[in-house]
């Protein structure tokens, strides 16, 4: 079936009323609040917010690490109760092994899953070369530099072929030159290699230049505060008059908030 | 690149030179307080060249003490490494299974807390009443000495192991057995290895102990017997050999370490 992001279409992610409260002896702690969520296939969606706010829980949720409290979330129509192959996640930095080489790390959703030992190479090797990374297969992650640890992330959650990859703020931790590079290289890499993505931000320019659709969350309990569709023309340049104003739109509708 | 290497052997070299000035001092102090000055009668603090000839003269004679060097170094290491070997066999699974079942956890800590904090000397007449003065005693002996440090690091490195990296694996698809396989025990094995270093260097030294009360043969009884001859030459040979011995052990680790341990100590 051709993608057309369609309205009618189903949806790849479906959060439908989740909401997600975690229980301690002495209180309660509400950090998810009625989100209610449609992802198409192949859309780049950004959930941007505040720092603090239940960005992590929600993708957690998703990948089903965690369970919604109230609510449903569904991933290619079944609902998700567990973690899966499906559901590729990219987390900060210190996520990348450190006693597999950049290779073990590629391979290691393949070899979970018992793919043969050629057949993951091959794969694993063709996502090194994508990220731009072919000559360091032998290094260990204690050699590379945050960027190239990041790109390893994105790699290995990619070999693993999910239908959907999730990434938890995946440059949070770099220097901001470091950043826009990593930036327009996972532009280039999801356009040679199209998934359903959700990102987690909390920098406005990020979310401009790579997504689909912004996703505005409020601060703790998160709800979505307003959305907003991005139709720039890709690669977006971030100096574009359109692009600044739609990162002053965000930070407008941020400051309502306080 | 080839000037850094150039830098870095000099540097390795002049390390070297600083360690072997550390030794020669070491010996020449000695050799000036024995042989030049006799602060101390021979029979109480040897000078070097009396160590080494008596180190010569042990190669081949049983005299006094009823075996040559080697046979005290054979029985000596029979014990430890029987002792020891057992301990790592026993106690590193434990520890990991302590760490990553919750049940066995809660089951084994209490007993184990209990055990811990007694001295392994204390076991010592116990043992002897259990096993004897053989093998059995000693080696049950340095097995409670072994078997602690292999627990607790190998129980310290797999707690270590962090929760995005189990969630990662668990997205990938892996079971909980896998986990415990390709990434706690991974993430585990340096400070298994500390364990297994800190555990040998105690089992070698508990062994000493051990043979000092209880032994017709080995390095700590060439100790405890020499010293009722007032023959201080052999007892300082025999103090040499247990430091050498032990130092050739601490090589040998680290160099497995480092066959093992991949990607560093730390991510």
């Amino acid at each position: 079936m051709e993608h057309h992001g369609g309205v009618n279409k189903t949806p790849i992610i479906s959060l439908d009323h989740v909401s997600k409260t975690y229980l301690s002896v002495h209180k309660t702690n509400e950090v998810v609040r009625d989100v209610s969520l449609d992802v198409q296939e192949n859309e780049f969606v950004v959930l941007f917010g505040p720092g603090q706010c239940g960005k992590t829980t929600l993708i957690n949720l998703i990948a089903g690490l965690q369970l919604p409290t109230s609510g449903e979330v569904k991933v290619d129509g079944k609902t998700v109760t567990a973690p899966g192959p499906d559901r590729g996640v990219v987390y900060q930095t210190t996520a990348l092994f450190p006693f597999c080489t950049v290779m073990g790390n590629v391979e290691f959703g393949p070899k979970s899953r018992g793919v043969p030992k050629k057949q993951r190479r091959e794969r694993a090797q063709y996502f090194i070369d994508l990220v731009g990374l072919q000559g360091f297969e032998k290094s260990f992650p204690n050699r590379l530099s945050g960027g190239m640890r990041q790109r390893v992330g994105i790699a290995r959650a990619y070999a693993n072929d999910p239908k959907v990859m999730l990434m938890d703020e995946p440059f949070g931790h770099l220097d901001a030159q470091t950043r826009y590079m990593m930036e327009e290289e996972l532009e280039k890499i999801w356009q040679k290699e199209k998934r359903t993505v959700v990102f987690v931000t909390n920098n406005s320019e990020e979310a401009v230049y790579l997504a689909d659709r912004i996703i505005i969350l409020t601060n703790t309990p998160t709800r979505i505060k307003h959305e907003i569709k991005v139709d720039l023309p890709r690669p977006r340049v971030y100096s574009d008059p359109a692009f600044l104003e739609i990162r002053r739109q965000i930070e407008e509708i941020c400051d309502d908030t306080l | 690149m080839n000037e850094y290497a150039i830098q870095k052997r000099k540097e390795r070299i002049k390390f070297t030179i600083v360690s072997v000035i550390s030794l020669c001092v070491f010996f020449g102090v000695w050799y000036v307080c024995t042989a030049v000055l006799h602060l101390k009668p021979d029979y109480v603090l040897p000078s070097p060249v009396q160590v080494v000839e008596a180190f010569i003269q042990k190669l081949t004679q049983t005299n006094p003490d009823g075996a040559t060097l080697f046979g005290h170094i054979a029985a000596s290491l029979q014990v430890a490494l029987t002792g020891y070997l057992l301990g790592a066999i026993v106690g590193v699974p434990l520890g990991i299974a302590m760490a990553w079942f919750r049940r066995i956890d809660l089951f084994v800590t209490p007993l184990f807390d209990l055990i811990r904090p007694v001295p392994t000397i204390a076991w010592i007449p116990l043992m002897i009443l259990w096993f004897g003065i053989g093998l059995g005693a000693k080696a049950a002996i340095i097995f409670v000495s072994a078997f602690v440090p292999c627990v607790i690091n190998a129980y310290a490195g797999i707690k270590q192991t962090k929760p995005v990296h189990l969630w990662v694996a668990q997205t990938f698809g892996a079971s909980r057995r896998e986990m415990l396989f390709t990434v706690a025990i991974p993430t585990a094995l340096p400070l298994i290895f500390t364990g297994l270093r800190i555990s040998l260097g105690t089992a070698w030294m508990t062994l000493c102990a051990a043979e000092m009360l209880a032994s017709n043969k080995g390095l700590g009884y060439m100790i405890q017997l020499n010293r009722s001859l007032a023959r201080a030459d052999l007892i300082v040979v025999a103090m040499l050999t247990i430091g050498l011995i032990g130092t050739i052990f601490t090589v040998g680790l680290n160099a497995l370490e480092k066959k093992f341990v991949k990607g560093g100590r730390r991510g």
